[in-house]
Formats: C-alpha cells, structure tokens, sequence
C-alpha cells in the first residue's frame, strides 16, 4: 500500500504496510519493521505516518470537542452530562457564561435537558464542559439524532463543506457534536426531517470517494420528486 | 494418525470442517455484532463497550474488564434448556473471557467494561467454538482496540481416529475409547488461547492434534478476515 | 446510548398532531415485516419475525408429562419471553425484568383465550399423559413494538410446528423425529395488535423513539374478527373516546395483518 490516497479495510493484527522508515501513528503499533493494525478499520499512510481510522468504536473524547448530551444529574456545583463516551462529562457552574444561583441549578438546567458543550478539560477524575463559548448552550427545541461518531469527520467535510451543504440545501441550523450527536433546528418539521434524511445519506457512504457529488445530485433528485 | 479410511456419521473427511459462514452487523443496536456458524452450529455475538462499569467497586483502576456471557437457546437443542444461567453457561462464559482476554488490549479503557454477549440459536456441538469465533468478530467489529483475532475449533478423538469439527453425533461416540474433546483457541500467529480436554489421549497424539487444530485455525481466521472486509459499513 | 430525549419527543407529538410520522408512516400503519419459519433445527417448530429493524426469534419444544389436575385430558402450554441483552443496550443485568414477564404472559393470554390450541387434542393418556407446548419468545434487537412482534412470531412458530414422535412403549418423545402431524389449531389465527397513545394521539407499530415517549397502551388479541383478550399497559389513563377508537384502529388494521400470517 504505497499510494498516499489509497484506502483499504484491515482487521487487528494485520500488518498494513513494512519499512524501517515509517512511523506508527493511532491505532496501529510498530513490530520490528512492520506496522501491525490494532483496531478494524481504514489504513492510511500519509508522510511515513500510517495509521488506522476506525470505522468503528464508541466515542473517544478529546479536549476542545463539541459535544452535545443530556443532563443525567445534578449536584451540588454542576450537571453530569451524558456524552455517550464511558465517562460522562461534567459542567460545573463555574463553566456557565452568567451568574447561577447555587440553589437553583435546575431552573437552568433540569434533568432530561440536552445541551451542546465543549471539552475543556479531561484528567484522571473525568471530563470537564463548558458553555463559555458561541454557539454552546441548552437546547430548546429541534430534533437529536445519533450517528456512529467515527463518521463524524465526514458529516462535516472538508472545512465544513459537507455540513454547509446540507444546511443550505435544507435551510436548517445543524450543530454536529464530535461525539455523534447532532441537533437539527428548521422552521418546518419537514425540513428538519430531510435534514436527517441527508445526514443518513452521508453516513451510509462514508467511505466512498466522490461523495460531494453524489450527495448534490441526490439534493438535486429529492427537489424535482417535491416539487408539485 | 490421520486415516483416509474412517467414516464419519456426516461423511466428512477426518480433518474436514463442516461449512462455515460468518457475518458482521447482524444487531443493529449493538456496537458491534456478528454471527458465526460450523454447520448447523449457529451463534450469534453482541459487543457493548467500551463503557462505565457499575458498581464503581468492581471497576479496576489498571486496566479494562471484558465480560462475556454465553447462554444457549431453550429450543437450540433437542431437549429444552430451561431459560436462565446454568453452571454450564457460566462456565463457558469464563472460558471464552480467557480465550479472549490475551489479545484484547484492556490497558486501553482501565475503569472500564466490554461487554460480550454471546448466544447458540442452534447447536450441534462446537457451540463454545462458534462462540468464540462470533466474539472475537464482534470485538473487532465494535472497534474495540485488539492485538489479533483468535480463532476456535474442536477437534476430537473418536476411538482411535483425530477428527476437525466435531459434531453432536461424534461427541456421543461410543466405540473403542469412546471420544475425546478438545476445542482449542488460537491467534493466527500460532499463540493457544483456550484449550480444554474431556476424554482419554496420549501426548503424542494430542501434540498431532494441536498440529490439526493449528491447520483448521488458520482456515476460520482467513473465513473471519473476509466477514470483516466484506461489509460497506454501518 | 442515550434514552429518546424530550425534544424528540415534543417534535414526535408534533408531527403526530399533523397526523404524520418520521418514517413517512400514517398513525395505522406497520412496518415492513417479514416472517421466516424453520429457523432452528432442534425445535419443533420456530419462527423469525422482524417488523422494522426490531427482530424476534420464536422456538417451539414440546415434551410429556403429567397434566394438570384440573385439566387431567388435555395439553398444556407455558409462554416465556426473554429481552436478551444483545438486542439492546438497555436490557442490563442478569434477572428478567418485569417487561420480559410482561410479553410472555400478554402473548400467552392472546393464545389461550382465543383457544387457538386445542389442548384437548394433545392428550396422550388421560390422567397421565400430555403434551406440554412451550413457546420460548427471544429478542434479538429492539427497535420498538417487541410486544407485536412476539405476538406474530408465536404464531409462526406454532404454525410451522409439527409434533414429534412419542415411544409408547419406553414412554419417550424421540426428538429429532417429527410426525406430519402439526399442533392441533384453530382456523382463525389469534393476532395481537398494541395501540400506542403518544401526547393525545394514538399509533401502532411504533419505533424505540416513540414507544419511549408513549404513555399509555392497549395489546389487544383478535381472531376471526372477535376479540377475545386485552390488556392495558403503562400509567397513564384513556378516556373512553380514545378506546373506542383504538377498537376501531385493531379492526382496520386487524385485517391487513392477518392476510399476512394467514400466508404463512
């Protein structure tokens, strides 16, 4: 496998690619001269780096993700949130971009609130959120869907191109979550539905090449069969 | 020895395996999932996990816990299994944690538990081996971090004669020495993960069937490679 | 895994209220489903059923024993239903939880009340002898409505069984050896349809998402267009209004479902 673009599924214990000079990166562990697979998923070897992308696996949370979850409890000083990893993230007040009354956490947020959130922080006693940006914040209405977190990068695109299609295409506000969860707010139910529809659309051929296209032309389609 | 001469209830030559046909994504609500069978052997495994391990006792601070349960079927053999957990189960379930144990790289989510679930939806003998080829399918399938997959097969002696792949009918042997059992667990770079023997063998021959188990192995590991590669993808 | 949040909620209810449904479905209308019989050898008879993405597997195996007392010349039947944790990241820990008991004796009731077993039929020696029909009901993956999907899939199996051969003599069932003879059935085929109510509308056949918002339920068992058992689920309350039209929601969709099974 020598190409830089070529792409091909490989299983753990496979060994993907052999040299002196190359360098294993994430998911892959160096034995002797071969670079062996330690994870089922797509092997890339770009600049002697060779790694493996996982098409699959809960999510791995990483400092500065956006994520999105549900409030699952409240304490004394914050919210325990949901994210979907194997720990659950924390926000404490302190985190929250306005002043909140000590007694009265849940008039903020309540059980069974989802919010969007970032990751400012991840050490030995859990993973720390914050609302102190744009964009981050309860949500109010719309619609949650999950996808497979490992699709996630191509959900967004290339700069966000993908993404920014989509939201055109179905005039609504979509914020992607690293960890798979993604909101959708349209104005009209439909629209939030399509949104999905395409979101579906791209997950189902994450991994083939053209799909920019294949996803226009689809838009393209789905516009003529609504129009009366 | 390995005789040409020695019929098998199925017809199958001594080192034969029976068909088989191994599938990923089968449960669309698991992380990962797969299904594999030897003939009319059929399991079907569903992975869970990484994730939080309660209670927050139970959880080990050094590295991951992976917990397998293996549960047949009520109707997957001749005579019901009442539901629920039997010392048999429990004991299969231990063993195909151990099998899988070595190759899966638990220091990678210490605090935290896999979870495999593994059911016989129909059995003919083999089903700890179907298992375990199912789990180790739906280890990888799930994107749990692993070293290699491991590979399950039984091999038995009927009298005199090794035989690959036991059937229901072969376990019952009664002639000369009656049968042995032996399911052996290998990764494909030959190390023994699992190996278990009920019945009555000399070392040498039990070197020989080692030497069959490896050979037979090595074959499900290619048929386990192809059911990964094949998919599109969830 | 994260349980249907409440927006998705608000925005189901919503889009109900319009009469309309995510998948594009209307209120009455059931997934795609697909039956397939003879899928374990080892059983007497055994069916997959899957509506949707959920998934069902149904073994029948029969065995002779002692009647019941009070029944001491007919056959008997026992319903277990079992939410493997396979099919779902919610089905945790070891003990049957009440909703596995809670399919396997809703099934249960819609068979024994429509009398679709003859059980006078499976009698061997007054007195002594009788088969006993168990129906073993096990989830493979949950995507809503297990309860119908059970339902259906009993039946299947059931319909598909056939009775082994029984030695007189060494008074054993030799298993593995079938009789042409099936399960002695009515013709009518006993069929379980649950409505669900979400916010103030009601719906069959619902995904995961919307069976987590749901708040009240009706599995009612029909046969030959005559209901013969009920059962209410869940805590909220229905008016009287609202159950009258799920009677009129099992008749219409009663009709397409049996079409169905009847094929089988």
């Amino acid at each position: 496998m020598t190409e830089k673009n070529e792409r091909k599924i490989v299983i753990p214990g496979e060994i993907i690619s052999s040299g002196n000079d190359l360098l294993p990166g994430e998911g892959t562990e160096k034995n002797g001269e071969n670079i062996i697979a330690l994870k089922y998923g797509l092997a890339e070897e770009m600049n002697k780096l060779v790694k493996v992308i996982p098409l699959s696996g809960v999510y791995q949370p990483r400092r500065g993700n956006v994520v999105i979850g549900k409030v699952e409890n409240i304490t004394f000083n914050g919210w325990v949130i949901n994210i979907g990893a194997a720990d659950n993230g924390f926000l404490s007040l302190m985190e929250v971009p306005r002043f909140v009354n000590k007694d009265a956490l849940d008039e903020v947020m309540s059980i069974g609130d989802m919010m969007v959130g970032k990751i400012w922080n991840i050490n030995k006693r859990g993973i720390d959120l914050s609302l102190k940006s744009r964009g981050l914040g309860k949500i109010e209405e719309g619609l949650i869907i999950e996808v497979n977190p490992n699709k996630v990068p191509r959900i967004i695109g290339k700069e966000g191109s993908m993404i920014k299609l989509i939201k055109d295409e179905t005039d609504c506000n979509i914020t992607v979550g690293q960890n798979g969860v993604i909101w959708i707010k349209g104005n009209k139910i439909e629209d939030e539905l399509f949104a999905k529809k395409a979101i579906h659309f791209v997950t189902e051929r994450s991994f083939i090449s053209g799909l920019t296209d294949e996803i226009t032309k689809w838009f393209a389609e789905q516009k003529k069969e609504n129009t009366p | 020895m390995v005789t040409k001469t020695f019929k098998r209830p199925d017809g199958r030559k001594v080192d034969e395996m029976r068909k088989i046909t191994a599938k990923v994504g089968i449960v669309p609500n698991a992380d990962g999932s797969a299904m594999f069978s030897f003939g009319d052997t059929i399991a079907v495994a569903a992975v869970y996990g990484p994730k939080m391990m309660h209670p927050q006792h139970s959880q080990n601070a050094e590295k991951g816990t992976l917990r397998c349960q293996y549960n047949m079927l009520s109707f997957s053999v001749t005579d019901r299994i009442r539901p629920g957990p039997s010392r048999r189960s429990m004991e299969i379930s231990k063993i195909t944690e151990w099998a899988l144990e070595p190759v899966v790289m638990l220091k990678d989510f210490p605090t935290q538990v896999v979870d495999v679930h593994i059911n016989i939806l129909q059995a003919n003998a083999s089903t700890r081996c179907a298992g375990i080829n199912a789990a180790a399918l739906a280890l990888a399938h799930a994107g749990v971090p692993m070293k290699n997959l491991v590979s399950s097969v039984s091999i038995g002696k009927l009298d005199k004669q090794l035989v690959v792949d036991l059937i229901k009918e072969e376990e019952d042997w009664e002639e000369g020495e009656g049968a042995t059992d032996m399911p052996f667990t290998f990764t494909p770079d030959g190390q023994l993960t699992h190996v278990q023997l009920d019945g009555k063998i000399t070392p040498k021959q039990l070197k020989e069937a080692v030497e069959l188990a490896r050979k037979a192995t090595a074959e499900i590991y290619e048929i386990q490679k192809k059911a990964l590669k094949e998919i599109g993808g969830k | 895994m994260i349980i249907t949040p409440r927006i998705n909620g608000d925005r189901i209810k919503r889009y109900l209220s319009e009469g309309k449904r995510f998948d594009g479905r209307k209120p009455d209308e059931f997934r795609e489903i697909t039956i397939e019989t003879g899928v374990s050898k080892n059983a007497e008879g055994s069916a997959r059923v899957k509506i949707g993405e959920t998934e069902v597997l149904v073994g029948i195996k029969m065995a002779v024993g002692e009647p019941y007392p009070d029944s001491p010349d007919a056959g008997n039947m026992m319903v277990t239903a079992e939410l493997l944790q396979l099919s779902s990241p919610r089905f945790e820990g070891g003990r049957p939880g009440f909703d596995s008991v809670e399919i396997g004796r809703v099934v249960d009731r819609g068979i024994r009340e429509s009398k679709y077993i003859d059980f006078s039929k499976l009698c061997i020696e007054k007195g002594k002898k009788v088969w006993t029909v168990f129906i073993d009901i096990y989830s493979i993956n949950d995507d809503g409505n297990l309860l119908d999907a059970a339902g259906i899939g009993a039946i299947a199996a059931l319909k598909h069984a056939k009775i082994p051969k029984y030695d007189e003599k060494e008074g054993k069932v030799l298993f593995g050896e079938l009789t042409k003879d099936g399960l002695p059935l009515a013709k009518g085929v006993p069929i379980a349809i649950t409505v669900y109510k979400v916010g103030d509308k009601l719906l069959v056949d619902p995904t995961r998402e919307e069976e987590d918002v749901s708040e009240a339920r009706i599995t009612t068992g029909i046969s030959d267009g005559v209901i013969s058992s009920m059962q209410k689920g869940m805590e909220k309350s229905l008016s009287v209004e609202e159950f009258n039209k799920i009677l009129d929601i099992v008749e219409r969709v009663w009709k397409d479902l049996n079409s169905k099974i009847e094929k089988i």
